[in-house]
């Protein structure tokens, strides 16, 4: 089967006089992790939305496994788990009872909703609080049992739309540990994120949207790629050298450094170029906190991109 | 909750074409049920929940039979047996109120989304709510008449004319919560529908023969006691209880009830569906 497991071709969406998705297309290949990345308002949560047929598009065409997202709305509910930004359980339910509820809605049977609520559980670490509400969880387990909900079907292809927003690094990891082992189960992910880590972590494939467009697309390293090979960064131990090592990058090299506000400046960099570089500063007596070379990260990629970077404040709503 | 499914469904499915409707419609019912069964494991999980049916008309009753009783009908267990049939319908109209407020409460929280990405029909978690609901106007129902008994309220009427007069104020409590389930669909935010619930749930009660007889009141104020179907709906649990004219004012009461319905229903459903 060739057949892309989802497949949106100009996907238009607006909220009155606001642009949510303007014209977007992307693919995502069977059994793969598809990033979806952009910042706050960029159009990830409509496309999530419109994928798990909760908003109908005003123009162009989705499909989830071959069925379209408006025509054939319920074998897609059939196919698919969704796990939104707000841990969609019950607070006064228990772990067990919001599982089992949703293994019942998805008409097993008392005995396999019971089997398949206690595997998932299990999985997701839940044992110990799986009879108590729903309210007394943490924020990580409410996470773990808000994707636990989305895998009761057993889904060929999960909507994640930024599973992590909200948790410390550790419960991160755990959520990222299990993304993971569904990707490896060959389930087809589709994951949301304003977190360039989360992903270079878990993606194979990106697509970057930007105000309801896709500014770019690739495998985390052909994007890396395309901002241009090697990075040399330096950030001098003082705030009072950053114009000084600047203008001597610039007699160096004849480009401008960028400089961002923790004092570090960065320009495509070369073994030659640092080795140079390094000897200069030395000479010049100045002392430096970091100088090196480094892959582009995806917020270099961003940057170029847009001009802007890519990691937003606190995380708001976007325009659902 | 056989019983809610069998009143649930003419009301909710006039607007899919018959087909849809065939084909779904028993799953709808059985996922209403196992939502119907959430919310009342909910209310099991936090009685906290039921205390605008429970500990709210009890105060109510109290206040006005000991407060008011002896100024509006010169004694207070006289005043009882009057107002405890009016205090039932007040109570259910009240419950029914909230099942507004539930609704809204879910569309905020973001678990709706999860039903509507599920393989269900969209109507059930509407059906689901309103059938956790109705097991509520129950409860609420009992409670008052359980406690009214204990202050002293004595009915002639035997079981079955008691449990007629429960599923009246039922029926008519189910009108009335597609009024507040649209309304909770227009207003989304649940504090908002609680405030305007009490716009409309306030003037239905107290401009009735609940509290106090039509015949005090000033004659623009009796026109519309009159037609009020929160006075029928009174009479007829009076007339049920206590002996007294039963089918004229029952007849009406659910003329009402199927009117309400009738008018409402669709426009809820058509509100949900828009909104969902």
């Amino acid at each position: 089967m060739n057949e892309p497991a989802i497949r949106i071709e100009g996907l238009v969406k607006t909220f009155g006089a606001t642009t949510a998705l303007a014209g977007v297309d992307l693919e995502v290949r069977r059994g793969s992790v598809l990033g979806l990345l952009g910042p706050n308002g960029s159009g990830k949560t409509t496309t999530v939305r419109v994928l798990s047929t909760l908003l109908r598009p005003d123009g162009g065409r989705a499909t989830v496994l071959g069925h379209d997202v408006v025509a054939e709305a319920p074998a897609v509910r059939l196919r698919i788990g969704l796990t939104g930004q707000y841990a969609a359980v019950d607070d006064a339910l228990s772990g067990v009872e919001n599982l089992r509820l949703i293994g019942r809605l998805l008409d097993l049977s008392r005995r396999d909703a019971r089997r398949r609520t206690d595997e998932l559980i299990e999985r997701f670490g839940l044992v110990e609080a799986a009879g108590r509400r729903v309210k007394t969880y943490s924020g990580g387990m409410r996470r773990r049992l808000d994707l636990a909900a989305s895998l009761v079907g057993r889904p060929d292809v999960l909507f994640l739309d930024e599973p992590t927003t909200g948790l410390d690094p550790r419960h991160r990891n755990e959520v990222w540990e299990h993304v993971r082992a569904l990707a490896a189960e060959g389930t087809t992910v589709l994951l949301t994120t304003q977190y360039l880590e989360e992903a270079d972590q878990l993606a194979e494939d990106l697509v970057v949207l930007d105000r309801g467009e896709v500014i770019a697309s690739g495998t985390p390293a052909s994007l890396k790629a395309d901002v241009g090979g090697q990075l040399l960064h330096v950030r001098p131990l003082h705030r009072a050298d950053v114009g000084a090592v600047a203008a001597l990058l610039g007699e160096l090299t004849s480009e401008t450094p960028a400089i961002d506000p923790t004092g570090e400046l960065t320009l495509s960099g070369t073994p030659a170029r640092l080795h140079r570089l390094g000897v200069r500063l030395e000479e010049d007596g100045v002392p430096l906190a970091e100088l090196g070379l480094r892959l582009p990260s995806l917020d270099d990629v961003f940057l170029t991109l847009t001009g802007r970077h890519a990691e937003a404040g606190p995380a708001t709503e976007e325009a659902a | 909750m056989t019983t809610t499914a069998t009143v649930t469904v003419p009301t909710t499915v006039p607007e899919p074409p018959p087909r849809t409707a065939a084909r779904h419609g028993p799953s709808t019912l059985r996922h209403g049920a196992t939502l119907a069964w959430r919310g009342l494991v909910k209310t099991v999980h936090s009685p906290e929940a039921l205390i605008d049916v429970t500990l709210q008309p009890v105060i109510f009753l109290l206040l006005f039979v000991y407060v008011f009783g002896g100024a509006i009908a010169g004694d207070t267990s006289a005043y009882l047996q009057f107002a405890l049939p009016g205090v039932l319908v007040q109570t259910v109209i009240f419950a029914s109120a909230g099942t507004g407020t539930g609704l809204a409460d879910d569309l905020h929280t973001g678990i709706f989304d999860r039903f509507r990405s599920l393989p269900i029909s969209r109507a059930a978690p509407l059906l689901g709510a309103i059938g956790a609901d109705l097991a509520r106007y129950a409860t609420s129902g009992v409670i008052m008449l359980v406690f009214g008994t204990i202050l002293g309220f004595r009915t002639s009427a035997g079981p079955p004319a008691i449990v007629a007069a429960l599923l009246l104020v039922m029926a008519f409590a189910f009108a009335l919560c597609w009024v507040f389930t649209a309304l909770a669909m227009l207003v989304k935010d649940p504090r908002s529908v609680q405030g305007l619930g009490a716009l409309i749930s306030l003037p239905l009660t107290f401009g009735s023969n609940v509290f106090v007889p039509a015949s005090t009141m000033p004659g623009w104020l009796q026109g519309w006691v009159d037609v009020n179907p929160v006075s029928k709906t009174a009479d007829a649990v009076r007339g049920l209880l206590l002996g007294g004219p039963v089918a004229g004012p029952a007849g009406t009461a659910l003329l009402w009830a199927a009117g309400i319905t009738l008018v409402f229903a669709p426009i809820a459903v058509t509100l949900y569906r828009r909104r969902t």
